[in-house]
């Protein structure tokens, strides 16, 4: 397999990038995992099934529509759907193509010209004590449930976090049927009106943001669903299934105020505290991270490692506009596109306002540092392994360990299937704090993960000769 | 007494633990953090079954004496610490064709001559143990001697009950190079974080042994020898004891120039299964490597067919400390006053270091060893030889 580009990941950025390298004439390979293009973002019912009309529950659905007919129908463009990369090593890129919990699988090796990284970001959820009950959804979860399945998580459904996702998680739990009771942002008053009305002359730049986040605000005003600020869903309470959940007023550090909590009848909780980026496969590949653990690009968006290139989440968090921009640029330089190219153009310059744009997002919703104050030693962090709180501070405690590698082994934290990608950056935090120096040494962390998804010993026993190559 | 040790894997924190019960002061310098390497990348094997009758095996015997009592001293050094999963589970030692078989029930008896449990069995005899083994096994040798301990947390138990006694854990640490006396004699370090002063140096330091030797003026050759290791999300199905190919001794002892491979199966306390492993000398190379996941997967099918639709979820892989005659150096260097050596162990440091720490404490105190030091000095003929 040697497209001259090929793209891992058909979210915005990842079509995007196919659909500019394709149009400067290179062969593309598209990847994904799921059954569909579109990514978490554009996730939808297969046609199959689509029973509404896909607008109502989709921004931007027609730009998806034309990026999707204008890549399925190209016939330099191979979409290659249920496509899991295993890994990536010197000698290419290691592809399972079927069902993610297949056994046999087709074994594609990849050896392309160019390399467009588009893997996204998963959705985070701090920890809660109670939020291992029935009836708690990632924000992201949630979202993919109303949006690809119609299903409704509940009918008095509370969602809570920090950042503007949580509006648009908000308005899909409401179109599939839920009544959402309340969206609390962590973040207090002050420090949004503080970012959000910073430079307000930057937003000319910015239009179609602003109006997104209008169109949302405008949405749950029209909807009356009542959206708080600087309070949390603090505990989660329910016997088999979720009852009801304490919200509580926080000082700017997220720890809960004494005075402020109340206590709200619900039957599902949405949490959404900002994404980790999909970061495995840049690791793979040897791409430099930056000190946020964003992947480093250029302004072509190359990576550290030739001839890799990242567009969209795994660069930094910054939406579907910005994503496509950084897709575009990606595709078209790894197609050796030319420089003075007009479409280049307008990519750079929406990526340089919507950069601008995200970074004052990430201002105004960053993680408190006191949200642990409303743990209990009780609640559990990893919920593959079943680790509490608790057992982390006991390990900390007793071995005075500093590197991540000894204290997950002690405590066994992100030991399970999910490898620490729900709770590897909330374990790192919380136990970062509490090492003696204050933080932890050795440089590792559990964004590095050689094998990106499971592959069954029998597939891999077949790994040990070079691929048969297709004339 | 002061002694700086360089380097907090097992036989960092084995030779802290020793050493600051009888009374000397030691500080451990680590450049990263505790457990960072070696220790934590391998299955912490305490394997009497894959050594020939020698000075290796005497002092693995010696040290795995040591290691049954440590769960209880342990205990009462430090208290309620994390289980070190110690298992004394044995091992099954499987030969497939013909030629390994003669081989294998060769060593066994030789292995007996030394005091080892080794017990032919016949296949039925094999499958009662381990009923997942291929059926097309010719033979097996069980050694119910064989034993594992969790070693990134048996490191950090160690390093626990040495701070107890007194020593100290500086990670973030870089040491830059000796400090002498006009003799030439060392009687410090520099770090990265100042200077510091010591009787006595040791180089626990693993792989970068070597390397930090030469930066000590000192002299060693001790290097990186990789290996991978695949690990299944958690299986209800258990493997009962070590399982590995009859092949894996004769790659334990092989002289690194190409790649070897060669199974180990085997549960954890967790429910995963770690199969390992590759051996090949190729620097301080970490990148993924599939043809090497594939040939350790391929045989580990065939060794136990079960496993064909086990998830693997990670790869890891690490570096052995490698020394060209396969024995640690465990000594003094052979020209520099004040400088020591405990390192080189290749993939046996788990299961050799409490006897390490024993022999060292003594050379260091002048004392008399339990077993014989002279075969793991740095002075022995086979290391002229090899080099």
């Amino acid at each position: 397999m040697t497209p001259d580009v090929l793209v891992i990941g058909a979210g915005p950025a990842g079509l995007a990038a196919a659909r500019a390298a394709s149009r400067v004439g290179a062969t593309v390979a598209l990847l994904d995992a799921s059954d569909y293009v579109g990514g978490q973002y554009w996730r939808h019912l297969p046609a199959s099934r689509a029973a509404l009309d896909q607008s109502v529950l989709h921004h931007d659905w027609s730009s998806f529509l034309a990026l999707r007919d204008e890549i399925e129908g190209d016939p330099r463009c191979d979409v290659v759907t249920s496509a899991h990369v295993v890994a990536i090593d010197g000698d290419g890129v290691h592809v399972l193509i079927g069902a993610s919990d297949g056994r046999d699988r087709e074994r594609r090796v990849y050896r392309a010209a160019a390399v467009v990284l588009a893997t996204g970001a998963f959705d985070r959820a701090l920890p809660v004590p109670g939020w291992d009950l029935p009836g708690v959804f990632t924000a992201g979860g949630a979202q993919a449930l109303a949006k690809g399945e119609r299903v409704a998580v509940g009918e008095r459904v509370v969602v809570a976090g920090t950042g503007p996702f949580l509006l648009p998680v908000a308005a899909s739990l409401g179109q599939a049927g839920s009544r959402v009771v309340g969206v609390f942002e962590a973040s207090p008053a002050s420090r949004l009106l503080r970012h959000w009305l910073a430079r307000p002359w930057e937003f000319g730049a910015t239009p179609d943001k602003v109006g997104e986040l209008a169109r949302y605000a405008w949405g749950q005003l029209r909807e009356r669903v009542p959206y708080h600020v600087g309070q949390a869903v603090t505990a989660i309470h329910g016997d088999d299934h979720v009852t009801s959940v304490t919200v509580s007023t926080l000082d700017s550090s997220w720890r809960p105020l004494a005075r402020g909590s109340r206590t709200i009848e619900v039957d599902a909780v949405c949490l959404g505290h900002g994404f980790t980026p999909r970061l495995e496969l840049a690791i793979a590949a040897g791409s430099r991270l930056s000190a946020q653990r964003f992947v480093e690009v250029d302004a072509d968006q190359r990576t550290s490692a030739t001839p890799y290139f990242a567009a969209g989440e795994i660069t930094g968090i910054g939406g579907v506009d910005l994503a496509l921009a950084e897709g575009a640029i990606a595709g078209h330089v790894a197609a050796r596109g030319r420089a003075d190219d007009l479409e280049l153009r307008h990519a750079r310059h929406a990526r340089h306002a919507l950069v601008r744009f995200a970074t004052r997002i990430d201002a105004a919703h960053a993680i408190g540092s006191n949200w642990s104050t409303w743990l209990t030693p009780a609640t559990i962090v990893c919920r593959c392994e079943d680790v509490t709180f608790g057992d982390l501070l006991r390990v900390s405690r007793q071995s005075r360990a500093t590197g991540l590698r000894s204290l997950k082994l002690l405590s066994r934290a992100g030991l399970g299937p999910c490898q620490g990608r729900v709770c590897g950056r909330s374990v790192e935090a919380l136990l970062e704090v509490r090492a003696p120096g204050g933080h932890l040494t050795g440089g590792s962390t559990m964004d590095r993960r050689p094998i990106s998804t499971p592959v069954r010993l029998g597939e891999l026993a077949t790994w040990t000769t070079p691929e048969v190559r297709k004339p | 007494m002061k002694v700086l040790i360089i380097g907090a894997g097992i036989i960092g924190a084995a030779c802290a633990r020793t050493m600051s019960r009888r009374g000397i002061d030691v500080t451990i310098l680590e450049r990263g953090s505790a457990v960072g390497a070696t220790s934590s990348a391998g299955e912490g094997n305490l394997l009497l079954s894959d050594k020939a009758p020698g000075p290796e095996l005497a002092l693995a015997t010696y040290s795995l004496d040591l290691w049954r009592r440590l769960p209880a001293a342990l205990a009462d050094e430090i208290g309620n610490f994390t289980s070190i999963e110690f298992e004394a589970k044995g091992g099954l030692v499987v030969a497939t064709s013909a030629e390994e078989s003669a081989g294998l029930a060769q060593l066994a008896e030789a292995q007996r001559g030394a005091g080892v449990e080794a017990r032919l069995l016949s296949v039925d005899e094999t499958l009662e143990l381990e009923p997942d083994v291929t059926p097309s096994m010719i033979a097996a040798v069980h050694y119910p001697q064989d034993a594992q301990v969790q070693p990134t947390i048996a490191t950090e138990a160690l390093l626990a009950s040495a701070r107890a006694a007194g020593a100290r854990v500086l990670v973030d640490t870089l040491v830059t190079g000796s400090r002498r006396d006009a003799s030439g004699r060392v009687v410090g370090l520099t770090t990265n974080r100042g200077d510091f002063d010591a009787d006595h140096v040791v180089v626990a330091a693993g792989p970068w042994s070597g390397e930090v030797a030469t930066r000590l003026g000192g002299t060693l050759d001790v290097g990186p020898r990789k290996g991978w290791l695949l690990v299944t999300t958690p299986m209800a199905h258990r493997i009962a004891h070590k399982v590995y190919d009859a092949n894996y001794v004769g790659a334990v002892q092989s002289d690194g120039g190409e790649r070897q491979f060669a199974t180990v199966l085997e549960s954890t306390a967790a429910g995963t299964v770690l199969i390992g492993s590759s051996r090949e000398n190729v620097g301080f190379d970490a990148d993924a490597d599939v043809a090497a996941w594939g040939a350790i997967a391929a045989r580990a099918v065939r060794l136990m067919p079960a496993l064909r639709d086990a998830a693997i979820m990670r790869a890891y892989c690490g570096f052995r400390p490698f020394s060209r005659d396969h024995l640690p150096v465990i000594g003094a260097d052979r020209d520099v006053a004040g400088l020591w050596y405990a390192a080189g162990h290749e993939g046996a440091g788990i299961g050799l270091a409490p006897g390490t720490a024993e022999l060292l404490t003594a050379l260091l105190l002048g004392a008399p060893t339990d077993i014989p030091a002279e075969p793991f000095s740095s002075l022995r003929p086979s290391l002229a030889r090899a080099a």
